[in-house]
């Protein structure tokens, strides 16, 4: 099936069977492999992405289903910041990436993206979020790494919440 | 704003992080190759089965499928020269029956591969698995350490028993006998350390990609062992050593998961060989419970002697160790690993500890953070809990009575063990850690909400742990029979433009080694930290080493790191002196300058020297061009990091669910090369460790069934479920190497277990609980609260 999307800005379409999950359109098709696959259940959001600025596991709808959607994934993220002029620091990121590597919040990097993705949708509905928000906020974003204490305090840090 | 550069002691920000916050790096799955063929395992649904037929014909008919090969055919092609590796047979009569990638005739554990399907696209290749039929003649699985042991029932129908080895470490079975002859206090304990799925965020994955005019291979692998991996796979495959590079790219997450060798990984290699294409296999999550091996998995008893005071006179332990199907490629000694720390942070005159190892129809396990460690630090941290109840003193105090050295600084300490404890210092830690915790106003908390039944009770629970890392003296592992050494290696480059370039044989996987390497060679050479670059995890690159586990890469590959710069340094010394027409002993090395002793204002920054070693248009009679050493670090003792952790937990009275609310760690891990590294490893291990103790366990039904593979039931916790952890630090430094640095990457793990459930029986006290398994689940808590069993 032919499916067409703008992917981090640009215009993409391809013919894909129709089973396809998005996250291997995204990973295999357009080859944006920076979205990673953690599990089959729809548990861990390593995949998580924005579809029409809201965050969606992209492991949990085929790619057909993003006909005509605009989706960011974790490569497109630097550049939507600058165009909003929100990107800060030496490498011009996202601020949610400056407040990542700040705060240490990632070890191993893999369910980096998709929680960095999962933060900053979760901050576009609840801009000043407590502690606890943040949790459960990115409660299906699994980490194994950080124990999460790092990664909660780059969410607050970018509010002005940190501790 | 953090330091982007500095030396030993710097809180720096990683040098890794930029790619992995853009998408830009590459893990496995991510890395693709023309022509690529990929793998669908066939899988045995049952925990112990024979193969009696297997129907590939569907599988073969359908789109995109290359070929489908089973077990037998397999072992008729003769793609391998021997079974799956185990390079730690811990006695000489262990039983090791062979482990082929494939299953041929039976298969011992849900998840086994009986089939490999070979198709042009992943979901081919998982359609083409479901069309393979297999016929199964079911035989009774052993499914329990405790079925293994105690029923007839075989794990290998061809052997008469299921018991694989027995192995003990007694070192004066008199003294230990006369210390239980009518012990004032006499504790006896059983726990058990349930199985755990390690889970690492990346699942595991491998792609082998063959150059077939020059008969070379190279394999991509999720894995934290290239070097130990090529080794293994010339030996199981018969392919030439030199013809293989294996490549560990950006790897997420290992945890011991990654450091096997792997069916998976034998597979593509030799198919990849055979065929001339590049084949590839990522595991899904679920697939991961029968693929990858799991962690844990041991019936603990442990009997402390002690006299009327509390003060320990013995302890003896005994485990059963589920070892699952096969071994693997340390599986027997993992027990071993631990067998040393049953005696804890304390001076224990008489020490005896034995272990019985038993294959189960059940995934094999191995190393899982601690490996053996974690285990050992509960039994003894819990038992002494018990310990401090009847001698009725708390556990702060049991704890001083028995210190090493009274709590006082030592070093080189000969346990009961007869291992040599590097140093300790052990009072001030736990000191600083009740501080911190704020210990008597937890106290009186507590009893005020026991008085007026405040509906949450509060526990507060401490373990005080020692570990072993800086795996190892190579030695010392002979001595163990382990089947490799415990080196690492090291090269350390000037480039011509005073650039440094730095090979690694240890291999991160989240560490952040790019980083802390950097460090150490500015700090040592005097350059700065962004001058350097680190070479690592591809054998071509980097051509020895032993990699990473056992909190190691630092405490061996760091220091190994360090002395090659001082041999650089060395070198560079005498090129600085020949320039300036001085002798080499009248040169001071000062933030990377030489100069002749008393005139600063002449220098030369090693830096500078880079060039004229690369011309060596003017270099001293006889030295041979450039700047560049090598080392193989094999260090004369492991290292012995110690903390102290206290963990606060409520406990619901109505729902029985446990929840964490506050969490201290002080631990010494010797002198830090990057603190907020070290900090990001404590948070991460104490969560995996907090797990075990409330919410993980991997559930096996009678049958040997796996219940609970996926993410959806195997609880790893969210950041839901964890509070802010308050961390500091001690600072004792190791003598067993010249940085003085121990290790930090499976402490939080090894503290936290018995931490947090001392906690839980803390707060369930008032109820009469003495003791209750891990995880201690919701249901588990409020039948104990109930008066039921735990």
């Amino acid at each position: 099936m032919e499916v067409s999307m703008t992917v981090n800005g640009s215009a993409r379409s391809a013919d894909v069977e129709p089973r396809t999950l998005l996250v291997h359109h995204l990973r295999e098709e357009l080859e944006l492999t920076g979205t990673n696959v953690g599990c089959d259940t729809s548990s861990c959001g390593a995949c998580t992405v924005h579809i029409d600025g809201r965050s969606v596991k992209s492991c949990t709808m085929l790619a057909v289903q993003a006909e005509g959607a605009a989706i960011t994934t974790i490569e497109g993220l630097a550049d939507t910041a600058r165009a909003n002029g929100s990107s800060t620091g030496e490498m011009d990121w996202h601020p949610m990436q400056e407040a990542f590597q700040q705060c240490h919040a990632l070890q191993c990097g893999y369910c980096t993206p998709g929680m960095v993705m999962a933060a900053t949708s979760l901050l576009g509905e609840k801009p000043n979020p407590t502690e606890t928000e943040v949790r459960e906020g990115l409660e299906g974003n699994l980490c194994r790494c950080t124990g999460y204490h790092n990664i909660v305090k780059a969410v607050l840090s970018t509010t002005g919440g940190a501790s | 704003m953090k330091e982007t550069s500095g030396g030993i002691g710097t809180a720096m920000l990683r040098k890794e992080d930029p790619k992995l916050l853009t998408g830009e790096n590459k893990f496995v799955d991510d890395i693709h190759v023309n022509g690529e063929l990929w793998m669908g395992m066939v899988r045995c649904t049952s925990a112990h089965a024979k193969i009696v037929s297997i129907d590939t014909s569907g599988a073969e008919a359908m789109p995109g499928v290359h070929s489908v090969y089973t077990g037998k055919q397999l072992a008729d092609m003769e793609l391998w020269a021997a079974p799956l590796p185990c390079a730690w047979p811990v006695t000489e009569d262990m039983l090791n029956p062979p482990h082929w990638p494939v299953a041929v005739d039976t298969a011992r554990h849900v998840g086994e591969i009986v089939a490999v399907v070979l198709a042009d696209s992943r979901y081919q290749a998982a359609d083409a698995v479901e069309h393979v039929v297999v016929e199964y003649d079911y035989q009774k699985a052993v499914a329990s350490i405790a079925a293994a042991r105690d029923s007839d029932d075989k794990a290998h129908l061809e052997l008469d028993t299921n018991k694989a080895f027995h192995w003990e470490l007694i070192p004066d079975p008199d003294a230990l006998a006369a210390a239980f002859e009518n012990p004032a206090h006499h504790v006896i304990a059983d726990f058990t350390q349930q199985r755990l799925i390690p889970a690492a965020m990346e699942p595991r994955g491998v792609l082998a990609v063959p150059s077939p005019m020059g008969g070379e291979i190279t394999l991509y692998s999720a894995t934290q062992v290239p070097h130990i991996l090529k080794v293994m796979i010339a030996a199981t495959t018969g392919l030439p050593e030199q013809k293989l590079r294996i490549i560990a790219p950006s790897v997420g997450g290992g945890f011991g998961a990654k450091l096997n060798v792997n069916p998976d990984e034998i597979l593509a290699v030799t198919l990849a060989n055979r065929l001339g294409r590049a084949v590839r296999w990522t595991e899904t999550r679920t697939e991961a419970a029968g693929s990858t091996h799991q962690g844990r998995g041991q019936l603990q008893h442990i009997e402390i002697a002690a006299d009327e005071n509390g003060k320990i006179q013995g302890v003896r332990a005994h485990l059963d160790a589920d070892m699952g199907a096969y071994m693997m490629l340390i599986t027997p000694g993992v027990p071993l690993l631990g067998s040393f720390l049953y005696t804890g942070v304390y001076d224990v005159p008489a020490f005896g500890f034995s272990c019985d190892g038993y294959f189960t129809n059940l995934t094999p396990t191995d190393a899982y953070r601690g490996a053996g460690r974690p285990e050992a630090s509960y039994a003894i941290e819990r038992a002494i809990d018990i310990l401090a109840g009847k001698v009725g003193i708390g556990p702060d105090e049991i704890r001083r009575r028995n210190y090493i050295n009274g709590g006082e600084l030592f070093e080189d300490h000969e346990a009961a063990s007869t291992l040599i404890f590097d140093s300790g210092h052990y009072a001030p830690n736990l000191d600083k850690a009740l501080e911190i915790a704020k210990y008597e106003e937890l106290k009186a908390e507590q009893a005020r909400r026991r008085e007026s039944g405040a509906g949450k009770q509060l526990g507060i629970g401490m373990c005080t742990y020692v570990e072993i890392c800086g795996l190892a003296p190579s030695r010392a592992l002979g001595g163990l029979n382990y089947g490799a050494g415990g080196w690492e290696h090291a090269t350390v480059r000037m480039l011509p433009t005073g650039k440094v370039e730095v090979v690694s044989g240890s291999t991160p996987h989240g560490q952040g080694h790019e980083t802390a390497w950097s460090q150490i060679i500015a700090t040592k050479m005097g350059v700065s930290s962004d001058d350097v670059t680190v070479l690592h995890s591809d054998t071509a690159l980097s051509p020895l080493g032993l990699d990473t586990y056992g909190s190691r890469s630092l405490a061996v590959g760091g220091v190994a790191i360090s002395m090659a710069a001082e041999k650089v340094i060395e070198k560079a010394k005498l090129i600085a002196a020949h320039q300036f027409e001085a002798s080499p002993d009248d040169l001071e090395f000062v933030d990377g300058s030489f100069s002749v002793k008393g005139t600063p204002a002449k220098s030369v920054h090693i830096q500078e020297l880079g060039f004229a070693a690369f011309t060596a248009h003017d270099l001293p009679d006889g030295m041979e061009p450039n700047l560049q050493e090598q080392v193989s670090f094999d260090p004369p003792n492991f290292a012995f990091p110690f903390g102290t952790h206290v963990a606060v937990v409520e406990i619901d009275e109505v729902t029985g669910g446990v929840e964490l609310i506050d969490y201290i760690a002080v631990d010494d891990c010797g002198v830090q090369v990057n603190p907020m590294i070290v900090e990001g490893q404590l948070h991460g291990g104490i969560v995996q460790g907090a797990a075990q103790a409330l919410w993980e366990i991997a559930i096996y039904d009678d049958d040997g069934n796996p219940t609970n593979p996926s993410f959806m039931d195997y609880l790893v916790p969210s950041a839901a479920e964890v509070p802010f952890m308050k961390t500091d630090y001690t600072v004792t430094p190791s003598t067993s190497n010249p940085l003085g640095v121990k290790g930090a990457g499976e402490a939080g793990t090894i503290g936290s277990a018995a931490a947090v459930m001392n906690a839980v029986v803390d707060a369930l006290s008032p109820y009469g609980v003495e003791d209750m398994d891990m995880p201690a689940t919701p249901r588990r808590v409020w039948k104990a609260m109930q008066g039921g069993a735990s």
